[in-house]
C-alpha cells in the first residue's frame, strides 16, 4: 500500500509530501524525506512492554498496573511536574494540560531548553513573522543566522527558502541571495553568498551594528565588529535595505548563547527596523516536529506558551522561577512524568540527578536516556506513524499528522485519559 | 428529553414581533416548542428581562493571530485570572482571554452564538480545534479571501463564476461560513510591504482594484446563495479622511438580496474619520450614517472604542504596522501565503488623548444616527475596540443621553469641536438594543432559518435571562442598573440546557460549528481543476490534499448546503 503526502513526524519542517509505501503493515520505502525523517519512518527499536523497576531491577508489567502505579504516583506528589510533550500531537497535549490542571502539577515542555528566549523577545517586542510559503514565493534574501539548517532541517532550503520555486521569483539560483551567520563555517555557509562568521558570544553586538547602520548611524560601528570586518557588515545591511522581501531564520545559535534572549530581541527589532525600508520577517527554526503546537494548545488552554504553574489553583508563568531547569535545579518536583521528549540526554547533570532521585515515569515508545532514569515507561504507539492527530509547523501552520501503520500500542492520548481517570479513582477512595 | 418550562417571562423577541409580553416558554431538548409536559423543570422568570441568546456577528476570540495575542501578552494574561471552580476551568487573560475565558464570561453576558470575524484558510484548523475549547457558544467563522491568489486571478479574468467557484471550494474545504474581506487588496500589496490607500487604486500584483475585489465578492456571493453576505473590513482603516473611502465603497454596494444585505460591513467607526491628519482629525458619522440610512442593502456594526487596555488584532497587516509606528509598543505581524496577512498590537486607549476620544465618540454616533437598528449591530470587533465585556456600558451609552454627557465630561475637552455626539438626544429601547445584540445579527447573519436569534416554537433554545425588571427601570436615568442587569444573567440556556447562572459555567457545554457547503455542479469543482491543482503544487507550501480541515476537528457541526447559480 502506498500513501502519499504524509508529514515527517521529526522536525519543525513538518514536510507533508513524504511518500511512503507500506506492506504487512511495515514501511518498506520513503521517498521525498531527508535522512532525519527517513531514519524514523524506517526505525524498527521499541520498548515492547510497559516496564517498572522493582527491587531494583526491570520488570516487565502490564498497561494496567503501570498505569496505576503512575495515577498513585502522581495522586501521592505534592509537587509534580509534567514534561515533554513536543513529540506527541496537540490531542495528547490537551489532556496533558487537562491533567496538570486538575492535580495542580507544573507542566513545561522541551521549549523550556530550545526557543524560551525566542518567547521571552517576543512577550517583549513581538514578532514579524509570515508562513514560510510567503518566503518561498517573495523572499529575494534569506538570512540564517545561528542555526544550520542542512543539518537540522535538511528540506528546509529546498521547500522553503532558498532552492524553492517561488511565483515571484523567476530563477531561484540567481535571484535569491543567501547570508549565513554563525561562529564556525558549518555546512549551510558553503552555500551562502555571504557568510558572516561572528567570534562566539558576539551576536548581540553584530546585530546592534546592523541596527545603527540600518538607521543610517554606520559612524557609530567601529572598524571589527566580534570579529567582523565594518565592510562585510555594511554589504550586509545594504543586501538587507535593498531586498524586497528579506527573510530571516534563527536558531539556537542565538538563543542559547551569551546574551540569550537579549539577541532574540535585537535580532527582531532589527527586523522591525527594516520594515521601515522594506518587508522583513524573521521565524524561529523550531527542533521537534509538534513544538511548536505545545506552545499553542497551552496559550489557548492556560494562556502561556510554557512553563505553567497550576500549584496556586490559577495559571501562574513566570520564566526562570516555573521553567524546568529552574525547578529541578532547586529539587522542588517529587514525581515527574516525562511525555514524547528525552531529558536525560539533554538537561544537566544535576537536574537529571533529581529526576533519579524521585518517582520518575516515562511515556514514550523507546528506550532512551531517560530510561535509565525512570521508575516506570509506558511504551505507546509511534505518533505521525501509527497515531493520527494535529501537529503547528514551526510557522504555526497546523498540519493533520496521518497514520499509515496499524498497532497494537495504546497513545499517548489513551495512556494519559486513562491516567486521569484512574488518579479520579484514587482520590475519590481518600 | 429534558424539559424546561420558563414561567411569567418578560419577553421581548423582535423577530417574532413580541415587545415586552408576559409569556412562558417551553424547552425540549435543545429547542423552544409549543408546550412543556407536567415533568420539565419550571424556572420562575418573573420580573427577568427575557431575550434570544445574544450573537455577536464580529469578534476575534479563536485561531492563530488571537492565540498570539495571548502569547506575545504574558501581561494581559496575568490581568484576568480566575481560578478552577465546579466544572469551570481555569482561565486567564482580560482583553485575550483563553477558550474557557471568552466562553464563561460570554455565557455569564448572555451570548450563544459568536462568529470569528477572520480566519485564515491555511491555518483554519487552528480556529476549529479552538472553537472545542469554547464549549458554551456556538461559532461560524468568516473565512478570508482579501488576498487569495485563486479568486484574484479569476477576477482579473473577469470570470465572476470562477471566482465564485473557487470561493465555494475553499469555503467547504475549510468549514467555513462567510466571505470576509480585509482591506481588499492591501494585505496582498503588504506581502511586499505596500498598501493601497484608495478603492481605486491598483494593486501592485494583480491588475485589480479594491473596487473590483469587492463588487466581484458580492456578486459571487449571491451566486452561491450563502446565508450572509460579504462581510467587509474596509480600505484604509484607522486613517484621517478615510470616511470617504468608506462612501465610495458604499456607492458600490448593489441591492441584490431580498432577505438580507448585500453588503456586511464591520466596525465602521474605525472607517468613519474627517481630517487630513491627526491634528485635524474629526467625526464623519453623520455622512456615513446618512449613506447607511439611505441603502437598506447595507448593514453595519459599530467597532465601538471604550476606553482602556486593550489587543488589536487584524488581518488588516499594514494597518497594525502603522499603529506600531504610532504606538511603538510590541508589533507582531504574520503573513499568510497567497491568501491574506494578520498584525497584533496592544493599545491603551486614553480619556486624555483627543483621538482617542474622537473615536469612542463616534462609535456611539454611527449607532444613534443609523434610524434602523436592523442596520447597526452593537460590537467592538472585539478586542479591538474594546474586550466583549464592555457591551454592558455601550448599552447602558446608547440607552443614556444623561450618561453620555457624564462620560463626556471626563474625556479630552477638544472633542466637542470635534464630534456632533453632544447634539444627539435619541436614546434607545429595550427593543431596540435587543435587535443590535441578537436578532439584527441573526437576521444580518441570514441564521434565522436554522433558529438563531427568536423565541418561537422551532427556534433553538438559546435563551438570556437578565435581572432587570423593565417596568421599575428607566434606563435614562437608571444606567447603572442596566450595565449591572446585562453585566450578568440570571441563567443562560443553550441548546436547552442552562449552561451559565449569576455568572458562573455549571456544565461542560459542547458547542456546534456552523459552515457552509455551496452545492457547485462538476464543471465548477475546483478539486478537479488543473490550474487550481498546479497554484497549490507550486505555490503553496502545503500540499492540496492536506489542505481540507477535516472531519475530525468538526465535533458537533451543522452543514449549510446552498444551491447555486452556477
Amino acid at each position: 500500500m502506498e500513501s502519499r503526502d504524509v508529514p515527517c513526524p521529526f522536525c519543525g519542517c513538518l514536510c507533508d509530501d513524504v511518500f511512503v509505501t507500506v506492506e504487512n503493515n511495515r514501511i518498506i520505502g520513503v521517498e521525498n524525506c531527508c535522512t532525519l525523517g527517513n531514519a524514523k519512518f524506517l526505525s524498527k527499536k521499541r520498548l515492547k512492554h510497559p516496564i517498572m523497576r522493582k527491587n531494583g531491577k526491570w520488570v516487565e508489567v502490564t498497561y494496567e498496573e503501570a498505569i496505576d502505579e503512575t495515577a498513585r504516583i502522581l495522586s501521592d506528589a505534592m509537587r509534580p511536574l509534567l514534561y515533554g510533550w513536543s513529540g506527541t500531537i496537540g490531542e495528547a497535549q490537551v489532556v496533558g494540560v487537562h491533567l496538570a490542571e486538575e492535580i495542580g502539577a507544573l507542566i513545561d515542555s522541551t521549549t523550556s531548553v530550545c526557543h524560551n528566549p525566542s518567547i521571552l523577545a517576543i512577550q517583549e517586542v513581538g514578532h514579524p513573522g509570515c508562513t514560510l510559503g510567503q518566503v518561498k514565493n517573495r523572499a529575494d534574501l534569506v538570512v540564517y543566522w545561528g542555526c544550520n539548517p542542512i543539518e537540522a532541517h535538511p528540506r528546509h532550503m529546498s521547500r522553503y527558502t532558498t532552492y524553492a520555486d517561488g511565483y515571484f521569483i523567476d530563477n531561484t539560483a540567481s535571484d535569491r541571495t543567501v547570508i549565513v551567520v554563525d561562529i564556525r563555517r558549518s555546512e549551510g555557509a558553503k552555500v551562502a553568498d555571504e557568510f558572516v562568521q561572528v567570534k562566539p558570544g558576539g551576536d548581540y553586538l553584530v546585530l546592534s551594528a546592523l541596527r545603527a547602520m540600518v538607521r543610517g548611524k554606520s559612524d557609530v560601528v567601529p572598524e571589527s565588529v566580534a570579529g567582523v570586518k565594518k565592510v562585510q557588515l555594511q554589504r550586509v545591511a545594504d543586501l538587507m535595505m535593498k531586498a524586497k522581501f528579506g527573510a530571516v531564520f534563527f536558531g539556537l545559535g542565538i538563543t542559547m548563547s551569551r546574551g540569550k534572549y537579549k539577541n532574540v530581541r535585537n535580532a527582531i527589532e532589527l527586523v522591525s527596523e527594516l520594515n521601515r525600508r522594506t518587508k522583513f520577517t524573521i521565524s524561529a527554526m523550531r527542533g521537534h516536529f509538534n513544538v511548536y503546537g505545545f506552545n499553542e494548545v497551552l496559550t489557548w488552554m492556560a494562556g502561556y506558551p510554557f512553563a505553567v504553574d497550576f500549584s496556586r489553583g490559577i495559571a501562574f508563568y513566570n520564566p526562570g522561577e516555573t521553567t524546568v531547569i529552574d525547578l529541578l535545579e532547586r529539587r522542588e518536583p517529587d514525581a515527574c512524568l516525562v511525555v514524547a521528549s528525552d531529558p536525560g540526554a539533554h538537561f544537566p547533570k544535576s537536574t537529571i540527578e533529581h529526576m533519579a532521585a524521585i518517582p520518575t515515569v516515562q511515556i514514550d515508545p523507546c528506550v532512551n536516556a531517560t530510561t535509565a532514569l525512570c521508575q516506570v515507561q509506558i511504551p505507546v504507539a509511534i505518533t505521525g506513524i501509527e497515531v493520527a492527530g494535529t501537529a503547528y509547523r514551526m510557522d504555526g501552520v497546523p498540519i493533520r499528522m496521518k497514520k499509515v501503520l496499524e498497532t497494537e500500542f495504546p497513545t499517548d492520548q489513551e495512556i494519559l485519559e486513562r491516567i486521569v481517570i484512574r488518579i479520579r479513582e484514587i482520590r475519590a477512595d481518600g | 428529553m429534558a424539559e424546561i418550562l420558563l414561567k411569567n417571562a418578560y419577553v421581548i423577541d423582535p423577530i417574532s414581533g413580541i415587545n415586552g409580553e408576559l409569556m412562558d416558554i417551553a424547552l425540549s431538548g435543545s429547542r423552544i416548542v409549543e408546550e412543556a409536559s407536567p415533568k420539565a423543570e419550571v424556572i420562575d422568570c418573573h420580573g427577568f428581562l427575557t431575550l434570544p441568546g445574544g450573537i455577536d456577528s464580529h469578534t476575534h476570540y479563536s485561531g492563530t493571530k488571537v492565540n498570539f495575542g495571548r502569547y506575545m501578552s504574558p501581561e494581559d494574561m496575568r490581568a484576568g485570572r480566575t481560578a478552577r471552580r465546579g466544572p469551570m476551568h481555569i482561565t486567564s487573560g482580560y482583553s485575550v482571554p483563553t477558550t474557557y475565558g471568552n466562553s464563561y464570561r460570554y455565557s455569564a453576558l448572555g451570548y450563544t452564538t459568536l462568529v470569528e470575524g477572520a480566519m485564515a484558510p491555511l491555518e483554519a484548523r487552528h480556529t476549529h480545534e479552538e472553537f472545542k475549547f469554547t464549549p458554551l457558544q456556538d461559532s461560524f467563522a468568516n473565512t478570508l479571501f482579501d488576498g487569495n491568489w485563486g479568486m484574484l486571478r479569476a477576477l482579473e479574468d473577469n470570470d465572476i463564476k470562477h471566482a465564485a467557484a473557487i470561493i465555494a471550494w475553499t469555503l467547504s474545504a475549510v468549514k467555513g461560513f462567510a466571505i470576509k474581506l480585509t482591506n481588499p487588496g492591501g494585505t496582498e500589496a503588504w506581502g511586499f510591504g505596500k498598501n493601497v490607500s484608495c478603492i481605486n487604486q491598483t494593486i501592485p500584483t494583480f491588475d485589480l482594484t479594491p473596487a473590483d475585489i469587492i463588487k466581484g465578492a458580492i456578486r459571487a456571493n449571491e451566486l452561491l446563495h450563502l446565508p450572509h453576505s460579504v462581510h467587509l473590513h474596509c480600505n484604509n482603516l484607522g486613517t484621517p479622511g478615510n470616511f470617504t473611502c468608506t462612501l465610495g465603497t458604499f456607492g458600490h454596494v448593489p441591492d441584490l438580496n431580498d432577505k438580507r444585505q448585500s453588503l456586511y460591513a464591520t466596525h465602521v467607526q474605525f472607517h468613519s474619520y474627517g481630517g487630513s491628519g491627526w491634528g485635524d482629525f474629526c467625526s464623519k458619522s453623520e455622512p456615513v450614517a446618512k449613506m447607511v440610512n439611505l441603502r437598506p442593502q447595507i448593514v453595519i456594526d459599530m467597532g465601538q472604542v471604550m476606553f482602556g487596555r486593550t489587543t488589536t488584532m487584524t488581518a488588516d497587516g499594514p494597518m497594525e504596522f502603522n499603529l506600531y509606528r504610532l504606538h511603538h509598543d510590541k508589533w507582531s505581524n504574520h503573513d499568510i501565503e497567497l491568501e491574506t496577512g494578520s498584525g497584533i498590537i496592544p493599545v491603551n486607549y486614553r480619556k486624555k488623548n483627543l483621538v482617542n476620544s474622537i473615536m469612542w465618540a463616534i462609535g456611539l454616533e454611527l449607532a444613534l444616527l443609523v434610524e434602523n437598528p436592523w442596520q447597526c449591530m452593537l460590537t467592538t470587533d472585539n478586542p479591538n475596540g474594546a474586550p466583549f465585556v464592555k457591551y454592558p456600558e455601550i448599552i447602558a451609552l446608547l440607552m443614556s443621553k444623561r450618561y453620555r454627557d457624564a462620560e463626556f465630561a471626563t474625556i479630552h475637552q477638544d472633542t466637542e469641536k470635534r464630534v456632533p455626539l453632544p447634539a444627539i438626544d435619541r436614546e434607545l429601547d429595550w427593543h431596540e438594543i435587543a435587535v443590535m445584540t441578537r436578532a439584527g445579527q441573526a437576521k444580518a447573519l441570514g441564521i434565522i432559518d436554522i433558529g438563531k436569534g427568536y423565541l418561537s416554537p422551532g427556534a433553538e433554545g438559546d435563551i438570556a435571562i437578565y435581572p432587570l425588571r423593565i417596568d421599575d427601570i428607566d434606563p435614562s436615568a437608571d444606567y447603572e442598573k442596566v450595565i449591572k442587569g446585562f453585566s450578568q444573567t440570571e441563567y443562560t440556556i443553550k441548546r436547552g440546557r442552562v449552561v451559565s447562572r449569576r455568572g458562573d459555567a455549571i456544565i461542560d457545554g459542547e458547542n456546534t460549528t456552523f459552515w457552509v457547503k455551496p452545492k457547485v455542479p462538476a464543471a465548477y469543482d475546483m478539486q478537479h481543476d488543473t490550474a487550481f491543482q498546479e497554484l497549490f503544487e507550486r505555490y503553496y507550501s502545503v500540499r492540496m490534499s492536506n489542505y481540507p480541515v477535516q472531519e475530525e476537528y468538526l465535533h458537533r457541526n451543522h452543514c449549510i448546503e446552498t444551491e447555486t447559480d452556477l
